[in-house]
């Protein structure tokens, strides 16, 4: 299949706190290289501070790069997401400051489809999506405030899903939740995604999680892909950290 | 914004500092209907007087009326506030969101100019303009924005930068929204509470700013009222006559506590989270004293 997404040797640092007049800098990626197919699922393993987050934020076309380039389709981030207008979505680990806390449900849903344009039959259209990550249309009139994480973060996904994007980006949608709910939203992931056909980049430090949902994993360390295997063959694991990170992993049937 | 209302509306301290607000604001535009007498008639004999029904707050070492003089001093130390004010927050708002949301260049720019504007004294830099310009309402108003905007910019850039580093705007930009809908919908709707505290309480320094260089004697100039011209006036009476300054002072004190307590109310009303969670009651006594009574339901 075609590749959605091309990521050649991206590199990007910030400046160090407190040494503005130095310009000292830090290398958070060095060079990562990553591409994703259309329709399959990629997760990006890597302890904090490797670049995950930056990496996802680069994706997302909310901070340019350094050096490299990330194509969709060959064209730019920002120029891609232009042309193709709600076709790329997120969920955030924070689910608390996902949804503005002045917004209703209904308000935060209908905002990236206005943004594309689908005002049609709005009321409908959301009690739909509500319905489809399994909520009740009743919490349609409830601020954020008034859900618990569980539910606040399955609205989240409602409204990533809202504009039927192709591609969305997962960053660490599921690590602020418990056990038990973060099994179901997998679940309600790997559901949309079979029946939607969508693309995922999930970034998250959970291994368990990530090999449930992927195909592919990469494991991202010191701002580098330092090994790409299929979600199967985790067992052949060659490169030295990502040894140790399976390693450390406590074990359990998934 | 139904829940703002709402909440304002539930705060029994809000409503009563709106209504005095109100009225004294609409005393003051309706000044030549209300007052019963000219505020500039002299009436030497009469000076001095007591409250009495024919002079309410009494009359001046000119005999001059002071319910009257005080009615119209409230038009110009209120609206000339209100308008200062209004200049001073849209130009802090329009180059503090500007600043907050583009980041890099246009920041740096807008942060260095309101740098070299802070670097002043604002006091100094007050009284340096209307020397240059001369005394009047005109150039004190002019002194007070440019001695100020840069201050508002400044804070409002911190709030804006407050909201833009949530994922909710994150999400918003990468779902293919405009900018401007972010800016309105998102950032000037959050900041809004933020501002109107801001311009409130902007408001009430207005009015002792502009009160204090009528003192001073670079403002208003005399026949004409003004709060802090007539305290001036008591001033030099003020051994013989200390009762003088009981009416202007007051009538500041008042009209300033007042904005204050509204700029506090906006902020609670805003927060759609106390209304679920608690309610907040308070007194009047309660309020002043930074006291706050949290009834939970």
């Amino acid at each position: 299949m075609a590749n959605l997404l091309e990521i050649k040797d991206l590199e990007k640092s910030y400046l160090q706190v407190g040494t503005n007049f130095k310009g000292a800098r830090n290398k958070i990626l060095n060079g990562v290289n990553l591409s994703i197919t259309a329709g399959s699922c990629v997760g990006l393993i890597g302890e904090s501070g490797s670049g995950k987050s930056t990496l996802a934020r680069l994706v997302m076309g909310l901070e340019k790069p350094e050096k490299g380039s990330i194509l969709f389709e060959g064209l730019p981030v920002r120029q891609w997401l232009k042309n193709n207008k709600g076709k790329m979505s997120v969920v955030f680990q924070d689910y608390t400051a996902s949804v503005n806390p002045r917004y209703t449900v209904t308000e935060a849903i209908a905002e990236p489809l206005c943004a594309s344009g689908a005002e049609k039959y709005l009321d409908w259209h959301i009690e739909q999506l509500l319905v489809r990550v399994g909520l009740e249309p009743e919490v349609k009139n409830r601020y954020p405030h008034e859900l618990s994480g569980g539910q606040l973060q399955r609205v989240c996904i409602a409204r990533a899903i809202a504009t039927k994007p192709r591609f969305i980006v997962l960053d660490e949608a599921i690590s602020s939740l418990d056990v038990s709910v973060q099994a179901q939203i997998l679940k309600l992931l790997h559901q949309l995604r079979v029946e939607m056909n969508i693309t995922y980049l999930f970034v998250a430090h959970d291994l368990q999680a990530v090999a449930h949902l992927c195909d592919t994993i990469a494991f991202l360390y010191q701002g580098q892909i330092v090994e790409e295997v299929e979600s199967g063959e985790l067992a052949r694991v060659n490169n030295h950290y990502a040894r140790a990170l399976l390693a450390s992993d406590i074990p359990f049937e998934v | 914004m139904v829940g703002f209302f709402k909440r304002f509306r539930n705060d029994t301290l809000a409503m009563s500092v709106s209504f005095f607000l109100g009225t004294v604001i609409l005393l003051a535009v309706l000044a030549p209907l209300v007052a019963p007498y000219d505020p500039t008639a002299q009436n030497i004999i009469n000076k001095f007087q007591g409250p009495s029904l024919a002079h309410w707050f009494g009359t001046d070492q000119l005999g001059r009326d002071v319910f009257s003089r005080i009615l119209y001093g409230g038009r110009v130390t209120i609206l000339v506030s209100l308008m200062t004010m209004a200049v001073t927050i849209l130009i802090g708002t329009v180059l503090g969101v500007l600043a907050g949301y583009f980041r890099g260049r246009l920041d740096d720019v807008i942060m260095r100019i309101c740098d070299i504007m802070l670097s002043f004294p604002s006091e100094v830099l007050i009284l340096a303009i209307v020397g240059i310009l001369g005394t009047g309402i005109a150039n004190i108003v002019l002194a007070t924005v440019i001695a100020k905007w840069a201050w508002y910019v400044r804070m409002i850039r911190a709030i804006i930068i407050q909201f833009m580093d949530s994922n909710y705007i994150r999400f918003a930009k990468v779902s293919g929204c405009s900018t401007g809908h972010i800016i309105r919908k998102h950032l000037l709707v959050g900041a809004l509470g933020e501002i109107a505290v801001l311009a409130t309480l902007d408001t009430a320094g207005t009015i002792l700013n502009i009160s204090a260089l009528s003192f001073l004697g670079l403002g208003v100039q005399p026949p004409t009222a003004e709060w802090g011209m007539m305290l001036n006036e008591a001033k030099n009476v003020m051994t013989t006559n200390p009762g003088q300054m009981l009416a202007p002072g007051v009538a500041i004190f008042m009209v300033v506590a007042a904005f204050n307590f509204l700029g506090d109310s906006i902020q609670e009303a805003m927060n759609p989270k106390i209304d679920k969670v608690f309610k907040t009651r308070r007194s009047l006594f309660g309020a002043m004293f930074g006291r706050k009574k949290a009834v939970i339901e």
